[in-house]
């Protein structure tokens, strides 16, 4: 399978931005890790942005940042919401107020709660009535998420943007989960060659399992605290221009192997 | 190139109806609800529940222990229900264990697990107790991390989360996984188990009935809360006979997080696309199973899209017998479906007595035995997340 990646998005600690990240992730500069994001998506209305949470704001402001300089407009896309956690903030939110005499959950907590919420948020925000998938797979869901909008974007015949993101988990549940800081990243696939795309990805499965591509060790220590930097191997070689062949796991037994072409 | 059908050749559900196709298909024929008055909690919400028995005294297998929780307890118990877990061991000897894909939807996974977590630690700010297994109970990729070691699978393997179309949209995943080539078979399935968070987060919405829930009624009040696990093994038919999944569509809402778009815009696109893949004519469908949750708003849009879309085909919902399976509904009401084409019968809308004079859709009261050839499914949930999917006989 072959699919074309039009734009790239990326929000992490010391990479507020595909444009800005790109000379940390050809190591040109170095990585500051103390600098952290700050989201305020300019998609939503600032009476929906109040009632959304950190995770909402880091997956929609990484698909705004995927999204300036592409040709579709927001409406017509499809969309892949790969997330480990979900909202750990929420679930830590609602977990507390069970412990309260009157066990006050919030209506707004509860319907952020739901792992398709940042889905549910974008497709207000973009008007977009297509096909939306949310989805999980422990410290593989990149790749997952990667086949299932490839997949889409092949058979379906239509731009599908790929969000994978996850926040770090609240105190009470930290160290217990796969996420222990916040990163997220955003793909425009498209099944349709591209001269303007930033490069195309051969995807094949293979039976076995892999060992993870080599990473610099500022970048390591990313990708040991969060599923979606899992893509590094894949976000460095489209920063650095370069054709290179990556496997990455899908779990234990299962790999994918991208041929990236530039 | 049009869709090549899927058949079902092995399938599974437990609910409130009890374990295994024959105790659903005897309820469903016999008008026996599963539901029962809110003993969950101590029953400290007036509610009804669909509730399964037994779950208490469920024991994983020993190398399968981390991931004990009342979800993959249930998972573990619809695995063993209508020998699914043997079936899909004969599939993996002639496919390959690395050729079948696994695609399960939920949509609280063992939130539960976490909840007794909070309530059993000493103090607000204090750890959690240390026997709690977050990643292998609540994380939500826990039941397909669990279901594919006990059927020991090596394919492709995630959970869908979309809320209350989880467990529908796992068949327009498994399906392009197989048309892809990524897999030559899957295992779909879903798994939602009672807890806290849903009870009194839908109450807290104002959602939940204190009555057992009638949809599409004039006095219809909110949903009950069910839970239920089911699985289905799809395959490329070769030639043999059988219920077989013809299309699926999806779509979003794209209007607001709680509330279906009033006149069902998400709703009609998903049923279209769905008829569409399946190239199937309105007319040529025989049964359609709502999504009908029993909420006023709910049943109202559904309504709305029907009407648009389809002129007297019978309908009916069946969350008045296992309650809103959230996360599981939709395998459980696709079996359902299988079911009805399978026996022949349309299963009717229990403890639904006067229907909504508001509403056109044909709503049946009663099951009626019936032939059915080509059945539709509906499965919304939060976010504005649409799925609808079409079953047919094919020979």
């Amino acid at each position: 399978m072959r699919v074309s990646v039009d734009s790239v998005g990326l929000m992490a600690p010391g990479m507020a931005g595909w444009d800005a990240a790109r000379s940390v992730l050809r190591g040109e500069q170095t990585l500051d890790r103390q600098q952290l994001p700050t989201f305020r998506p300019n998609l939503l209305p600032p009476n929906e942005r109040r009632r959304t949470t950190a995770l909402i704001k880091l997956a929609l402001q990484t698909a705004e940042d995927a999204l300036q300089h592409n040709r579709y407009s927001m409406s017509e896309l499809a969309s892949v919401f790969a997330s480990s956690e979900g909202d750990g903030e929420v679930v830590d939110r609602i977990c507390q107020s069970l412990t309260l005499p009157e066990r006050p959950v919030s209506p707004t907590h509860f319907h952020n709660s739901v792992h398709n919420a940042p889905a549910g948020y974008w497709a207000i925000a973009s008007h977009s009535r297509q096909f939306s998938t949310s989805l999980a797979a422990g410290a593989y869901t990149f790749t997952a998420g990667l086949i299932e909008a490839a997949t889409a974007a092949t058979l379906q015949q239509q731009p599908v943007l790929l969000l994978c993101y996850d926040s770090a988990l609240p105190p009470a549940l930290a160290g217990r989960g796969y996420v222990d800081t916040s990163f997220a990243t955003a793909l425009l696939l498209s099944g349709q060659a591209n001269a303007a795309a930033l490069g195309s990805l051969r995807l094949e499965l293979k039976a076995g399992s892999t060992r993870l591509p080599a990473l610099s060790k500022e970048l390591e220590q990313l990708r040991e605290h969060n599923p979606a930097a899992a893509s590094l191997p894949l976000l460095v070689a489209l920063a650095k221009e370069e054709g290179t062949d990556l496997s990455l796991p899908y779990h234990d037994e299962l790999a994918v192997q991208i041929g990236i072409d530039v | 190139m049009s869709f090549e059908p899927l058949l079902i050749t092995a399938c599974s559900t437990i609910s409130a109806l009890g374990r295994g196709r024959q105790m659903a298909q005897a309820a469903l024929l016999q008008e026996r609800s599963g539901l029962r008055a809110n003993d969950y909690d101590d029953g400290r919400l007036t509610t009804w529940i669909g509730r399964v028995d037994g779950l208490e005294s469920v024991v994983l297998p020993d190398s399968l222990a981390p991931f004990d929780c009342r979800n993959n307890r249930l998972a573990a118990l619809g695995l063993e229900s209508d020998d699914f877990a043997a079936r899909v061991a004969t599939a993996r000897q002639h496919y390959g264990a690395g050729r079948i894909g696994l695609f399960l939807g939920t949509s609280t996974s063992g939130i539960e697990a976490t909840e007794q977590a909070y309530l059993q630690r000493a103090d607000d700010n204090g750890p959690l107790p240390a026997s709690f297994d977050y990643r292998h109970t609540h994380n939500t990729y826990s039941s397909a991390d669990f279901t594919r070691r006990y059927l020991e699978l090596a394919g492709p393997a995630q959970v869908i989360s979309t809320a209350c179309s989880s467990s529908a949209k796992v068949f327009a995943t498994a399906s392009r996984y197989i048309e892809a080539g990524w897999c030559d078979a899957a295992v779909v399935g879903g798994i939602d188990s009672l807890c806290l968070t849903t009870l009194l987060g839908f109450n807290a919405l104002e959602l939940v009935s204190s009555e057992p829930c009638c949809p599409w009624d004039k006095h219809r009040s909110g949903i009950n809360i069910g839970e239920a696990a089911g699985f289905a093994l799809l395959e490329r038919a070769g030639g043999r006979a059988g219920v077989a999944l013809l299309g699926y569509g999806e779509s979003s809402d794209a209007y607001h997080m709680s509330t279906p778009h009033p006149q069902g815009e998400g709703a009609l696109q998903a049923m279209q696309q769905a008829l569409n893949h399946a190239s199937v004519t309105p007319d040529q469908v025989d049964y359609i199973n709502l999504h009908g949750t029993a909420t006023p708003s709910n049943d109202q849009a559904e309504d709305q899209a029907l009407a648009r879309l389809f002129a007297d085909v019978p309908c009916s919902s069946t969350k008045g017998w296992t309650g809103h399976t959230l996360g599981a509904a939709g395998i459980t009401e696709a079996i359902f479906c299988a079911l009805s084409i399978e026996q022949g019968f349309l299963p009717g809308s229990l403890n639904t007595q006067e229907i909504d004079p508001a509403l056109a859709t044909p709503v049946l009261r009663h099951t009626v035995q019936q032939p059915v050839r080509v059945a539709m499914s509906n499965s919304f949930g939060f976010g504005g997340s649409n799925c609808a999917l079409v079953f047919g006989w094919c020979d």
